[in-house]
């Protein structure tokens, strides 16, 4: 791939990226709510203020509700006590990736 | 947050660097694309032959989960006025899922308090990836194995998943379907027609899984 192209593919993927993130705001115009919508953004209203809980998902657990999106941030927040998966998914992930890497560099060489 | 994409950004901008790219790239790409897992899934298609449509349609497949976020952020992001497109350019699930509960102190607009988080956000993405761009370079010790973070960070979120949901079909329908493509098509050309599949298969199912939902 040369460099003109490289920097298409990135053009292409940054488009298609900002497709999705935007389509919603197309898709339900302002003022004129589908019910999908009300449905969900319900949930996010009741999230926001739901006083201890969306106070410790804001402290700390919040990033951990991500994978899930807003069913998985809601069904926390409905737990009553979300467990803080932030760390523990870094914590994963880099203990992992530094396993491997000492693997394929001192064992299977 | 800070630490999260520092880990994840210096990690994306190292492996990068060792797949061949000056440190700008993984810079640029986190300042106009700014969608983790798709950069990272980017990285070997940069790497591959050129494939316009290919990467359109892995971006879609990839990042079709942003539709749900921008459902749920429609009021609040729309309430933010002129910082509203920034905002929705800007909805990583991290920045997702602090706006989405977010509860600013009394006084503070939530507007505004949602446009610093997105903002700050970005920002540490794009400085950690940067710095892991030039920092590969430099760096004394092997990064050999350096791209498992990759395969470590989707399997974490696979088990976390799994682990939070007790309806696991859907799980299993995307395992199987992978399984079975990758038998089929081999190991470059698996995907597209694997999340083809999975999305067939999920909508077949739908009116059970809707059913098993409502019961619970």
């Amino acid at each position: 791939m040369t460099t003109a192209q490289s920097l298409i593919t990135i053009g292409i993927i940054a488009l298609g990226t900002v497709f999705t993130r935007f389509l919603p705001f197309w898709l339900f115009p302002k003022g004129k709510p589908g019910a999908a919508h009300r449905g969900i953004s319900g949930k996010g209203a009741a999230l926001c203020c739901d006083g201890p809980v969306g106070g410790v998902l804001f402290e700390g657990c919040a990033p951990a509700a991500a994978p899930y999106g807003p069913a998985g941030a809601d069904r926390r927040g409905g737990d009553g006590g979300p467990a803080c998966l932030e760390k523990n998914t870094l914590l994963s992930v880099g203990v992992g990736t530094v396993l491997y890497m000492l693997l394929v560099q001192l064992v299977f060489v | 947050m800070l630490t999260g994409y520092a880990f994840l950004g210096l990690a994306y901008g190292i492996l990068m660097q060792s797949a061949g790219f000056p440190f700008w790239y993984p810079a640029l790409i986190s300042l106009v694309v700014y969608a983790g897992s798709m950069q990272y899934a980017a990285v070997s298609l940069l790497g591959a032959a050129f494939d316009p449509a290919g990467a359109f349609f892995l971006t879609l497949m990839v990042n079709a989960r942003h539709l749900f976020y921008g459902v749920s952020m429609l009021e609040p992001y729309r309430a933010a006025g002129k910082k509203t497109p920034y905002l929705v350019f800007a909805m990583s699930d991290e920045t997702f899922s602090v706006n989405v509960s977010a509860c600013p102190p009394e006084g503070v607009d939530r507007g505004w308090f949602m446009f610093w988080v997105s903002l700050l956000d970005q920002f540490y993405w794009v400085a950690a990836s940067a710095l892991g761009g030039l920092l590969g370079r430099v760096l004394t010790v092997s990064t050999k194995g350096i791209e498992f973070v990759m395969t470590a960070l989707f399997v974490t979120i696979f088990t976390g998943q799994w682990m939070e949901d007790r309806e696991h079909r859907p799980a299993l329908v995307g395992l199987g379907a992978s399984v079975l493509c990758l038998a089929l098509f081999g190991a470059g050309n698996f995907i597209l027609p694997a999340m083809a599949l999975i999305v067939l298969l999920l909508l077949v199912m739908r009116p059970a899984l809707d059913k098993m939902g409502a019961v619970r």
